[in-house]
């Protein structure tokens, strides 16, 4: 699939021309470049396309409903109609108030919040397969309790069918879809709030 | 790394560390190891160093693991860098830092904290400051300026984003304009995909 759309953050955060016209070009043409390496790869084998846009669905709206997500789960359901289905009903039952977890660090454990621990069931297992699942657990993980991750997170992903580059890919595409939103939202807000010039 | 496992019968396994954790928070030289095998450096192709942007790249561990990605890595750099070195015009080095360094307070990267800390006091000269920051957290007085840039940045790192227009007017108030507030929400807001993969691909380890 591609996208017709010139700048996905422009789209998704309904930037005001003026705010649009004041951000950084480098910025600019480098976020959407992002957005292009995960969502138009050159090579998908590792990590199928419809999971990557099914992956993203799930974790923009874990981590809020708002815009972003509204794109996400639009690609999601284009992508793959009948896993879509699936994959958001969990997002919708597993949101929290993050970011959350256990730190390794000795001198950090007063600081510990311990939070919610998603493992999908055996029911979304069956229904989504389990190299889906086992990313979805990853990426619950990695948006909420980041600092908790470690090699048994891996593991999990290695013995579901995840090979390492794909490992990666994945890694990659949360953590930027955690910033994609993030200034998508926060240009939604300062063009809700422009100074009259 | 003579401490970690690659692959037993069962196949290729996550590495395994037994190099100390970090104490806490520290402006101090924080190590990393990776989870996953890094490519080997005699493994890299054209395609991978134009990943890496900047050849000297290629004798990182976190960067020849994220290098398996060549395309999003070179992205991801090249946007890493606009974000906090071009400094023509927009905020100044060091707020930008403050940023960074805030969002890894709240997400417990104790690694890239380590480092953008040390580029906060260093531009800004503020080493107390920024100290408080580490030991105490986000809710530590750093003086008005400072405590909106970390107020705004911590709201735009939580889950659900709670960001919104108070923390637009504080920073207003504080003297910043349009540009330089979108240089904050993208200082925090990168620093969400940073510790994002610094906090997961592999660990922070203790400085030597």
């Amino acid at each position: 699939m591609t996208t017709a759309i010139s700048d996905v953050i422009d789209e998704i955060s309904g930037a005001s021309p003026a705010v649009s016209a004041r951000r950084r070009p480098v910025t600019r043409e480098q976020s959407q470049a992002s957005f292009d390496a995960l969502f138009a790869p050159v090579d998908d084998s590792e990590f199928a396309l419809d999971d990557r846009w099914l992956l993203a669905a799930f974790v923009t709206r874990l981590t809020a409903a708002d815009p972003t997500a509204d794109f996400y789960a639009d690609r999601a359901r284009e992508a793959a109609p009948d896993l879509a289905v699936h994959v958001l009903a969990e997002a919708d039952a597993q949101t929290a108030a993050g970011p959350y977890g256990v730190y390794a660090e000795p001198g950090l454990q007063r600081e510990n919040i311990v939070g919610p621990r998603y493992l999908p069931s055996a029911d979304v297992r069956a229904a989504v397969g389990d190299k889906l699942a086992a990313a979805l657990a990853h990426a619950h993980l990695v948006t909420y309790r980041l600092r908790e991750t470690d090699g048994a997170s891996h593991d999990a992903l290695l013995d579901a069918g995840w090979s390492v580059d794909g490992i990666v890919t994945l890694s990659q595409l949360i953590a930027f879809l955690a910033f994609q939103q993030r200034v998508a939202a926060g240009l939604r807000v300062l063009s809700a709030t422009e100074v009259a010039a | 790394m003579s401490d970690t496992i690659v692959e037993t019968a069962d196949g290729i396994r996550a590495l395994r560390h037994d190099a100390p954790h970090p104490d806490a928070f520290t402006r101090d030289s924080v190590g990393w190891l990776p989870w996953l095998e890094p490519l080997p450096v005699d493994q890299l192709t054209e395609r991978h160093h134009a990943g890496l942007v900047d050849r000297g790249r290629a004798s990182s561990d976190y960067f020849r693991l994220l290098a398996r990605d060549p395309e999003i890595l070179r992205a991801r750099t090249l946007t890493d860098k606009d974000i906090f070195y071009n400094v023509a015009e927009g905020l100044p080095r060091a707020d930008r830092e403050l940023a960074a360094a805030a969002a890894s307070r709240v997400n417990g990267c104790v690694f890239c904290a380590s480092v953008h800390a040390r580029f906060a006091a260093h531009f800004s000269g503020r080493e107390d400051a920024v100290d408080r920051l580490l030991a105490e957290g986000v809710g530590a007085d750093l003086g008005e300026r400072w405590n909106a840039i970390v107020a705004a940045s911590t709201a735009l790192t939580q889950t659900p984003i709670a960001f919104g227009p108070a923390h637009v007017a504080r920073l207003r108030a504080a003297g910043l304009d349009d540009l330089e507030i979108s240089d904050v929400v993208h200082g925090a807001a990168f620093f969400n995909w940073a510790n994002r993969l610094m906090l997961t691909i592999g660990r922070a380890v203790a400085p030597a």
